[in-house]
C-alpha cells in the first residue's frame, strides 16, 4: 500500500465538498432532501469525524463522547445568553470548554486502556450527565433544558448594537437552508482537518499505537502524550458539533449527554468503518436517515405503499413490514448493524472498497521468503483474491520453489 | 567503581529477586565502547532477565545500571531509547498494520523528534526526507521488496530484519540484539551474521545474547557467560572455549 497523494487527498476533499453542496438535490429523491435533516447529518458528521481521530486510529473506544457533545451545547447556549448571538464566539467557547473537559477526562481515563478505559470514559461520562440534572441545575437548567431569553444580557451585542432574534453567523440566520450550509461547510473543514491528521506524524504515530502499543517504548515514543492529545482533540470536535447543534436548535438538554448518545457514536463509526476517513460520515448518515425517515413511517402509509397487493396479502405484508419501521427502526438498525459487523468488519467502507476493487484485504500471513531462506515450514501463502494477478504469481513462484526443492532433496 | 569513558554500559552488581527465585545474583558486567559483547548461557540462567532490567522492564532488585554514566534505574523504556539503545527482540515486535517503510519511518521520527512531539498537519509520506532515508535504509538491507507490504504479513526472518533496520536507523549508541538467529535455518544465520558483521564493523557497540555458539565465536569481542543468574567466566572466546567451568556448564551440555 503506497500512501495516498497529496492529490488524491485534494481531489477527495474537494469531491466531499461537491457532494455536500448539492446534498439537497442528491437526498431529495430518498426523501431526506429538508434542511433540519441534512443539518443534522452535517453536524453529527462533524461528531463522528472526531469521534474516530480517537477510536479510528488509536483503537481506544471511548464510550463518553456525548458528554462533550452537551458541554459543547451548554457554553454555546451560554455565550449565546451572556456574550452574543453570533456563533463565532460559540464556537469558541464550546471548543474550548469541551477540551478542557476532555483533558481532565482523559488524563484520568487514559491510565488504562480497553475495556477499563471504555468504562472509565462511560462513567465520567454519565457523572456529566447526572450532575447536569442535579448539583449543576444552576448552570443548566436541569430537566427544562437551557434557553436563550429575549433580556439575556448578551454584552458583546449590546456593545455593539447588534440585535439578533436566532443565532446567526455574521449576520446571516441560522436557520433554514443557510442552516444546513453553514454547518455544511464546517463539516467540509472538519473532514480536510481530519485528512491533514491522518496523513501527518501524529496520525502515524496513533496507528502504531493502535497497532503495537508495546513497542512505541522501544522505538523511543512516550504514547500517553499522544494518547490524551488525539482525545483532547476528538473532544474539541464534538464541542464544535455540540455548539453547532445549540446553533441550530438554542435549547441545550442534558439528554445530549446520555450513555445512548456516545453509544450512537460509536454505532457511526463503527457502522461506516473506524480509521477510514469517509466511514463515519457514512454511518452518521445512515443512522440518522433511519432514524428520522424509517421512525417516520405508519400504518397508513405502508397500506398506501402496498396497496397493489390483494386484500389478505397486503395486511400480512404490511404488519410485517410494519415491524421494522416506525417504532420499530431501531430493529432494522440493528439488524444491519450486525450484518455490517459480521460480513463486513471494516464497515460500510471495506464493502465499497471492495465493490470497487480497491483495496485487496489479502488473506496472507505470510509474503513468502526471502530468497536466502529455505523455510522451515514458514512458506505458508493462504488462500488470495483471485483477482490478485501479482500474489497468484508469487504463489506460483513459490510453488516452482517447493517442487524444485523436493527434487532436489530426492535422492 | 567509577564508570570511565569508553564503558558503554556499566551493569554494576545487579541482583534481581522474582518471589524468592534469584535470577540474577551481583551480575557485574561492564561493556566497552565498540566492542561486541555475547552474553551466553543454558536456559534459564537469566540472559533475558538481564537484558529486561538494561532497558527498563524490570527494576533490578539491588544494584544499577549506568549507560555512559546516567544511571537507567527507573527510566521508561521511551526514555532509554532516546538515550540511544536500540532493543531488537527475541520475537520481533513491530508495527505488524503498518507497511514496512512506516515502521522504519516511525522509528526515524522518535530520533528526530524525541518522545513526543505534536504534528498535526504536516505531511508524512516516503515523498519526504526520512521516507526517502526509510526507502533507501530498506533497500541496503535487502527488504526492498517488501517496502509497501504490511510488517505483519512478513516472513519471521524478514521480521527480524526489518526489527533490525528499525534499530540501525536510529543511530543507537547500544544495540541489544536478543537471539537474532533464533529459529532460523543454517542459510538464515549465516546471512545474519554476516550483516552483524558489517553493523561491527561500523564501530557500533553491540550486546548479543545468544544460543547458537558458531554466531557467537564468529561475532563476539568477548563473552560473559551467565549460569543460574551468576556470570561463571568472562574474556575473549578462546579463553571461553577452554574454561573448565563454561564447557561443563554450557558446552558440554551441548556437545552429549
Amino acid at each position: 500500500m503506497k500512501h495516498t497523494s497529496k492529490l488524491a487527498d485534494i481531489a477527495l476533499l474537494i469531491g466531499f465538498a461537491i457532494v455536500v453542496a448539492l446534498g439537497p438535490v442528491i437526498f431529495t429523491p430518498i426523501g431526506a432532501g429538508y434542511p433540519d435533516l441534512l443539518q443534522k447529518f452535517a453536524i453529527y458528521g462533524i461528531f463522528a469525524i472526531g469521534f474516530n481521530i480517537l477510536f479510528g486510529l488509536t483503537g481506544y473506544l471511548s464510550f463518553g463522547h456525548a458528554a462533550f457533545l452537551g458541554v459543547g451545547s451548554y457554553a454555546a447556549v451560554w455565550s449565546f445568553k451572556l456574550l452574543s448571538m453570533d456563533l463565532l464566539p460559540a464556537v469558541i467557547a464550546s471548543v474550548l470548554l469541551a477540551g478542557l473537559l476532555a483533558l481532565a477526562i482523559g488524563f484520568i481515563s487514559l491510565r488504562r486502556s480497553g475495556i477499563y478505559f471504555s468504562i472509565l470514559t462511560l462513567a465520567f461520562a454519565q457523572m456529566c450527565y447526572n450532575m447536569a440534572y442535579s448539583v449543576l441545575t444552576p448552570i443548566t437548567n436541569g430537566e427544562t433544558g437551557l434557553r436563550v431569553l429575549r433580556n439575556d444580557p448578551r454584552h458583546l451585542d449590546a456593545a455593539f448594537g447588534y440585535v439578533s432574534p436566532m443565532p446567526s453567523l455574521l449576520g446571516l440566520q441560522i436557520t433554514g437552508w443557510t442552516g444546513f450550509y453553514i454547518c455544511g461547510a464546517v463539516l467540509v473543514a472538519a473532514f480536510g482537518l481530519s485528512i491533514a491528521i491522518f496523513r501527518s506524524p501524529f496520525g502515524m504515530t496513533l496507528r502504531a499505537i493502535k497497532s503495537n502499543q508495546n513497542r512505541m517504548g522501544y522505538t523511543g515514543y512516550s504514547s500517553r502524550p499522544y494518547l490524551l492529545s488525539a482525545f483532547v482533540i476528538s473532544g474539541m470536535f464534538a464541542g464544535l458539533a455540540g455548539s453547532l447543534l445549540a446553533a441550530t436548535d438554542p435549547l441545550a438538554g442534558a439528554e445530549r449527554m446520555q450513555w445512548t448518545a456516545s453509544g450512537e457514536v460509536v454505532l457511526m463509526t463503527i457502522l461506516g468503518g473506524a480509521g477510514t476517513l469517509l466511514g463515519p460520515v457514512l454511518g452518521t448518515g445512515l443512522i440518522k436517515y433511519f432514524e428520522n425517515i424509517f421512525s417516520a413511517y405508519n400504518e397508513q402509509q405502508l397500506t398506501a405503499m402496498f396497496a397493489f397487493l390483494p386484500d389478505g396479502v397486503r395486511e400480512a405484508v404490511v404488519k410485517t413490514t410494519g415491524l421494522f419501521v416506525g417504532e420499530g427502526w431501531q430493529l432494522t438498525l440493528g439488524l444491519l448493524f450486525m450484518a455490517v459487523v459480521i460480513f463486513l468488519p471494516g464497515g460500510i467502507m471495506e464493502g465499497i472498497n471492495r465493490l470497487l476493487g480497491l483495496k485487496h484485504t489479502p488473506k496472507v500471513k505470510s509474503l513468502g521468503d526471502s530468497p536466502q531462506r529455505d523455510g522451515l515450514g514458514e512458506m505458508v501463502i493462504e488462500e488470495m483474491p483471485p483477482s490478485h494477478g501479482a500474489a497468484e504469481a508469487d504463489k506460483k513462484v513459490a510453488e516452482q520453489k517447493n517442487a524444485e526443492k523436493k527434487r532436489a532433496v530426492a535422492p | 567503581m567509577i564508570a570511565t569513558n569508553d564503558i558503554v554500559l556499566h551493569i554494576d552488581h545487579v541482583h534481581k529477586t522474582f518471589a524468592g527465585l534469584h535470577a540474577l545474583a551481583d551480575v557485574h558486567l561492564d561493556i566497552r565502547e565498540g566492542e561486541t559483547h555475547a552474553i551466553i548461557g543454558p536456559n534459564g540462567a537469566g540472559k533475558s532477565t538481564l537484558l529486561n532490567v538494561c532497558v527498563g522492564v524490570l527494576p533490578p532488585t539491588q544494584g544499577k545500571v549506568m549507560f555512559h554514566g546516567t544511571e537507567l534505574t527507573g527510566l521508561k523504556p521511551y526514555e532509554i531509547n532516546q538515550l540511544g539503545v536500540a532493543r531488537v527482540f527475541q520475537t520481533p515486535e513491530i508495527f505488524g498494520d503498518l507497511t514496512v517503510l512506516e515502521n522504519v519511518m516511525m522509528a526515524m521520527l522518535s530520533h528526530r523528534d524525541g518522545a513526543f512531539r505534536l504534528k498535526l498537519v504536516s505531511r508524512f509520506d516516503e515523498q519526504g526526507e526520512i521516507g526517502q532515508r526509510a526507502i533507501q535504509a530498506l533497500r541496503d538491507r535487502g527488504l526492498g521488496g517488501h517496502i509497501y507490504h504490511l510488517a505483519g504479513a512478513l516472513s519471521r526472518g524478514d521480521k527480524r530484519r526489518l526489527e533490525l533496520v528499525m534499530g540501525l536507523v536510529q543511530k543507537p549508541k547500544l544495540l541489544l540484539l536478543d537471539e537474532p538467529t533464533a529459529g532460523m535455518a543454517r542459510a538464515d544465520t549465516n546471512a545474519t551474521i554476516e550483516i552483524l558483521r558489517q553493523i561491527k564493523e561500523s564501530g557500533m557497540t553491540i550486546v548479543i545474547i545468544e544460543h547458537d555458539m558458531h554466531v557467537v565465536f564468529s561475532l563476539a569481542d568477548r563473552i560473559t557467560v551467565l549460569a543460574g543468574g551468576r556470570v561463571i567466566a568472562q574474556g575473549v572466546p578462546d579463553e571461553i572455549k577452554g574454561n573448565p567451568k563454561v564447557i561443563e556448564a554450557y558446552l558440554g551440555e551441548e556437545q552429549v
